[in-house]
C-alpha cells in the first residue's frame, strides 16, 4: 500500500497537464468489529471536549448561578435561618444543591449542542457513518457527562469557602455522583432532542424541566416535615437521589451537633424506609441508562 | 431545432448495461411520503469509473434518491445496490464504501478542518497509521492543506465545500456522491471544484454519482438522467441526448451569400437559409463536417460557427418545458414535502 504524498510545488501544477499519476494512499476500510464501535465512541466523546474547551466563555457564564446561589442567597437567608441551622451555615447546607445545579446546566447544553448538530446539518455526517446509532449515542452521553462533571469540579473548589473539608474519600464520592448525574441529564437531553427539533423549544422545553427538579429535589431544604404533596414530588424528582447522598456524605466529615444531623440530612425516606445513598445512587444510574436506551432507540429509526 | 420530444418509454433503450456488476444498480425504486411520490420507479446502472449526473430541476426527486442511495431515507419500494450492496439489507457495507456530500455543509464549524477530517477517519475506522498521510493527500488536493489548522467557522462558502470533498475522499470510496456540489458557488469556485472532481477520476478508482440543475455541470459527465416529477425521463451521454434533440447549427459569413448557398445544395445537398445575415442550416456532427465543407466548397468565406445544441434544448424537448419553468412549478411541491417531512 503505497503511502508517497505529494508535495505543494506538485499540487500548484496545472492538473490537466499533469502526466504523472501520483501513488495514493489507498485506505481499506476493515469490516465493522467492536474495536471500530470503541472507536466511534471515544470520538464523538474527544469532540464534546474539544468544544466545551474551546468555549471558555461557555465555562465562566455556567459558574454564575452557582455563585449567586451560593454566596447571595446563601449569604443573605443565613441571617434569617441561623436558628434553624444549629449554627450550620446554610452555604454550607445549600453546596451540594448547588453543585447538581451546575452539573445539570452543562449537561442540558451540552445534550443541545445535539439539536445545533442538526441544524447546521453535523448530525447527518454522524448518521451516516458506518457505526451503529448506539455508538454515537453513548458517545455523545458520556461526552456530556465529561465535561458537565468538569464543571461541577470548578465549582467543587470552593468547597473550603464554604467549610467543607477537601477530604479525599470525600472528594471522590461527590464525584462519583456529579458524573452519574451528568450523565443522566444528558441521556434525558439527547431523549429530548430526538424528537425535539427547534432549539428554542428545546430549550424551554428542559428549562421547565430542570428549575423544577432543582427547586423540588431538596436542595435548598432538607426532605423532612414537608406537606404531603411536596413530599410526593420530592421523592419522584430523581434529582432527589442525587443531591440526598451528596448531602450526607458531606455532613458525614463534618463535626456538626446530632441536633443538626438529624434536622438538616434526614434523608430520604420511602414509606419510613431509609434509602441508602448506594441504592439512592442506582437510582440515578438507573434512570440515566433507561433514558439512553429510550435515545438510542430513537436515533436508530430511519425515514 | 425543434423535433418531437421522445416518449417516456424510449428512456431505457439507451445504453444502460444490466447486471449486479456495476458501481450502482436500481431497479423501480419508489418513495413515498404520505400521498406525495417524491420518486415513482427508477431504473438504472452506473458503471464502475464512470462519471453520472442526475439532471432536473429542484424537486424532481434527485436528492430523494441520492438519499436512498446513501441510505439515509428508507425506500418505499424497488431495490437499489450501491458498490455491491443492498442499501437497505447492508446498510453498512453501503456506508462504509461511499463517500458523501451534500448541498448543505456538514461540517463541525467549531472544529478545525483537521479535527474534522481526523472525526471522520475515526468514524469510518481508516487505519490509524494511513490518517495521517491520507488526510495529507485529499487536502492538498482541494488546496487547504495549508488552512488544516483553521476553524471551520472562518472558512468561505467555496473553501468548506472543497473541505467536504476531501472529507468524502477520505476513507477511498469506491463511490463518490455528490449532492449539488456547486450551488451556491461562484463561478471561479465552481470550476476549480470540477477541476478537482476531473483531477480525481485520473487518481482513483472511483465512480463519481452527482446531482446538478445547471446544465453546463452535466456536460462533464460521462452519462446523464434527466429527471422530472419524480421519474427519469431519459438516459444517455450528453452527446446522444443533444444529437437526439437536433443539429448543430452552422453559420457562415460571406459577402456574396448566392454563390455559397447555390453551392451547398449542389455539393452537400443542403438546403441553407439567410438568418442573422448570414447564410444558416443545420447539420448532424457539425465539427466533422466543417473540413469536408472547407475542403469541397470553392467559396469564399469571412467566417463560420458552429452552435451544438445545449442540454436546455434536452430538456425542452422531453419536458416541454424549460428547467427554470419546471424549478418554479416545483417549488410548491417542495415546500409541501418540506412540511410532511419535519412532522
Amino acid at each position: 500500500m503505497a503511502t508517497r504524498t505529494r508535495t505543494a510545488s506538485e499540487l500548484a501544477g496545472d492538473p490537466g497537464a499533469a502526466v504523472e499519476v501520483p501513488e495514493v494512499a489507498r485506505v481499506r476500510v476493515p469490516p465493522r468489529s467492536a474495536r471500530s464501535e470503541l472507536r466511534a465512541i471515544k470520538v464523538v466523546w474527544k469532540r464534546e471536549l474539544i468544544r466545551f474547551s474551546h468555549d471558555r466563555l461557555r465555562i465562566l457564564t455556567a459558574l454564575m448561578q452557582p455563585f449567586l446561589f451560593l454566596f447571595v442567597l446563601g449569604t443573605g437567608l443565613s441571617r434569617i435561618a441561623s436558628t434553624g441551622t444549629h449554627g450550620v451555615s446554610l452555604r454550607t447546607f445549600v453546596f451540594p444543591g448547588v453543585l447538581c445545579m451546575a452539573v445539570m446546566f452543562t449537561a442540558m447544553f451540552s445534550a443541545a449542542s445535539l439539536v445545533w448538530d442538526r441544524e447546521f446539518g453535523f448530525l447527518r455526517e454522524m448518521m451516516v457513518a458506518p457505526v451503529r446509532r448506539s455508538s454515537l449515542v453513548l458517545g455523545k452521553c458520556l461526552g456530556g457527562a465529561t465535561v458537565a462533571a468538569f464543571q461541577g469540579l470548578i465549582v467543587l473548589v470552593l468547597a473550603g469557602l464554604v467549610g467543607i473539608p477537601y477530604a479525599g474519600g470525600l472528594l471522590l464520592v461527590i464525584v462519583v455522583l456529579m458524573v452519574m448525574l451528568a450523565f443522566t441529564i444528558t441521556a434525558f437531553g439527547v431523549m429530548v432532542a430526538a424528537r425535539v427539533t427547534q432549539i428554542q423549544s428545546f430549550m424551554a422545553l428542559m428549562q421547565m424541566a430542570i428549575m423544577p427538579m432543582f427547586f423540588l429535589s431538596g436542595a435548598l431544604f432538607p426532605v423532612i416535615g414537608l406537606p404531603l404533596w411536596l413530599s410526593i414530588l420530592n421523592r419522584i424528582d430523581p434529582l432527589t437521589y442525587a443531591v440526598d447522598p451528596m448531602r450526607k456524605a458531606i455532613f458525614s466529615h463534618l463535626h456538626v451537633s446530632a441536633a443538626a444531623r438529624h434536622d438538616l440530612v434526614p434523608g430520604v425516606t420511602w414509606f419510613g424506609w431509609h434509602v441508602p445513598g448506594a441504592l439512592e445512587a442506582a437510582v440515578v444510574g438507573l434512570l440515566g441508562t433507561a433514558m439512553l436506551g429510550v435515545a438510542i432507540f430513537q436515533f436508530s429509526k430511519t425515514d | 431545432m425543434s423535433q418531437p420530444a421522445t416518449t417516456p418509454g424510449e428512456a431505457h433503450a439507451a445504453p444502460a448495461p444490466a447486471g449486479a456488476g456495476g458501481a450502482v444498480v436500481v431497479s423501480g425504486l419508489t418513495k413515498n411520503y404520505g400521498e406525495l411520490e417524491a420518486v415513482r420507479g427508477v431504473d438504472f446502472t452506473v458503471e464502475v469509473g464512470e462519471t453520472f449526473g442526475f439532471l432536473g430541476p429542484n424537486g424532481a426527486g434527485k436528492s430523494t434518491t441520492i438519499s436512498m442511495l446513501c441510505t439515509l431515507v428508507s425506500p418505499s419500494g424497488g431495490s437499489a445496490r450501491v458498490a455491491g450492496h443492498d442499501v437497505v439489507g447492508e446498510r453498512d457495507e453501503v456506508r462504509r464504501h461511499i463517500g458523501l456530500v451534500f448541498q448543505d455543509t456538514t461540517l463541525d464549524g467549531y472544529l478545525s478542518a483537521e479535527q474534522n477530517l481526523r472525526l471522520h477517519a475515526e468514524l469510518y475506522g481508516v487505519p490509524k497509521a494511513l490518517v495521517g498521510p491520507r488526510m495529507q493527500q485529499v487536502m492538498e488536493m482541494v488546496g487547504l492543506w495549508e488552512r488544516r489548522g483553521s476553524l471551520v467557522n472562518h472558512f468561505s462558502g467555496g473553501m468548506k465545500r472543497r473541505l467536504e470533498i476531501a472529507r468524502g475522499l477520505l476513507h477511498s470510496p469506491r463511490v463518490l456522491f455528490l449532492d449539488e456540489p456547486t450551488v451556491g458557488l461562484d463561478p471561479q469556485t465552481r470550476r476549480s471544484i470540477w477541476g478537482y472532481i476531473r483531477q480525481l477520476k485520473t487518481q482513483e478508482e472511483i465512480t463519481i454519482f452527482l446531482t446538478t440543475h445547471y446544465m453546463d455541470e452535466a456536460e462533464y459527465c460521462d452519462r446523464i438522467a434527466i429527471m422530472d416529477q419524480g421519474r427519469i425521463i431519459v438516459l444517455d451521454t450528453p452527446e446522444a441526448l443533444k444529437a437526439q434533440v437536433g443539429k448543430d447549427r452552422v453559420q457562415i459569413e460571406t459577402d456574396d451569400s448566392g454563390p455559397v448557398i447555390a453551392a451547398l445544395k449542389e455539393r452537400f445537398d443542403i438546403d441553407a437559409v439567410m438568418a442573422e445575415g448570414k447564410v444558416t442550416f443545420g447539420v448532424t456532427d457539425g465539427e466533422r463536417f466543417l473540413p469536408r465543407l472547407f475542403a469541397e466548397l470553392g467559396q469564399p468565406i469571412k467566417g463560420i460557427s458552429v452552435a451544438r445544441p445545449s442540454l436546455d434544448d434536452v430538456f425542452l424537448a422531453h419536458t416541454g418545458t424549460t428547467i427554470r419553468d419546471a424549478e418554479a412549478q416545483n417549488n410548491d411541491n417542495m415546500r409541501n414535502l418540506a412540511r410532511l417531512m419535519s412532522r
